[in-house]
């Protein structure tokens, strides 16, 4: 009879994945200009955009820009593209935990195209979204992105992108 | 300055993210519009290549399209985007000043559409272009 490893403490399953997620986040100059961040449920990604006056497009409403909303739709299907790259080199210990540093993280993948389909405006509250990879494949991927604030079935702006994924070497 | 050109910086000026992106108005006319957007550190979105974020592109093409279908002959109070495609040609160039040029084709009573491209130093070969339909306002 084999000896079973005993499972790796929780802390330090929670402390890499965190540590990785932030690495990459952290590293992107736009995500902190817009604030936005993500929270995680296992390699579940939720980005969060808290609100912000820089974020106002039409002042009289007032509202969301177009453009930031379009942005942060865009920034969290990248980030989960690149989170589902990431998890099976971060949990195999491929990946160098150890020393995240840009130089250690993998490319980002690339936008080839991104249609944004405003729903309703955008208010001047707090939004949230999620991505959900329809297809990635070695070279491209699609994914479909929903955002919501208040109400989590009544979405304010849906996107979907496809996406040049970055060569291993 | 023109006072075409005074009042079209008014009206970017009024857009709170769209100032604190950088951007300025170059011109707009009659469907037409041309923004800029300088190159800032905190646009990058790739920080291995330090080219600037997509998202930061979009923002200055919806802007762009927005402020062309504002300055439609037909004159519409309001607009929102309802939907904006962007295709991105290549990456722009890092630490140079993108530019895009908007123009609304077509206007009814309740939608304008809108095509725009918008380049960096090199003007012939754009970095992106989009395509939008905006809601359109009363007509004043």
């Amino acid at each position: 009879m084999s000896i079973r490893r005993p499972p790796e403490p929780v802390q330090l399953v929670k402390q890499r994945r965190d540590g990785v997620l932030r690495a990459l986040v952290e590293g992107v100059p736009y995500i902190q200009f817009l604030g936005i961040q993500f929270e995680r449920r296992g390699d579940e990604l939720t980005g969060v955009l808290p609100f912000s006056d820089n974020l106002i497009g039409n002042p009289i409403l007032p509202a969301l820009h177009g453009g930031a909303t379009a942005a942060f739709l865009e920034v969290t299907a990248i980030m989960t593209l690149s989170w589902g790259l990431i998890w099976e080199d971060m949990e195999s210990g491929a990946l160098d935990v150890s020393n995240l540093d840009q130089v250690h993280l993998p490319r980002l993948p690339k936008t080839i195209d991104f249609t944004v389909d405003y729903l309703r405006s955008g208010l001047p509250r707090d939004a949230y979204a999620r991505a959900r990879i329809n297809r990635s494949g070695r070279r491209y991927a699609s994914v479909h992105v929903e955002g919501w604030q208040d109400n989590r079935a009544k979405l304010f702006a849906q996107a979907t992108g496809h996406f040049l994924m970055p060569q291993r070497d | 300055m023109s006072d075409r050109l005074k009042q079209a910086r008014q009206f970017i000026q009024a857009l709170p993210h769209s100032v604190a992106l950088g951007m300025d108005v170059v011109d707009l006319k009659d469907g037409t519009a041309v923004v800029s957007m300088p190159y800032s550190e905190k646009l990058i979105g790739d920080p291995k290549t330090r080219v600037v974020h997509g998202g930061a592109v979009s923002a200055l093409m919806d802007t762009t399209s927005g402020a062309a279908v504002m300055s439609h002959p037909s004159n519409p109070s309001g607009t929102a985007t309802m939907d904006l495609r962007i295709e991105y040609l290549r990456a722009a160039k890092p630490g140079q000043t993108i530019t895009t040029r908007a123009t609304c084709y077509h206007v009814t009573r309740s939608v304008a559409f809108v095509r725009a491209t918008a380049s960096d130093e090199d003007s012939e070969n754009p970095v992106a272009t989009a395509t939008g339909t905006f809601t359109v306002e009363g007509k004043r």
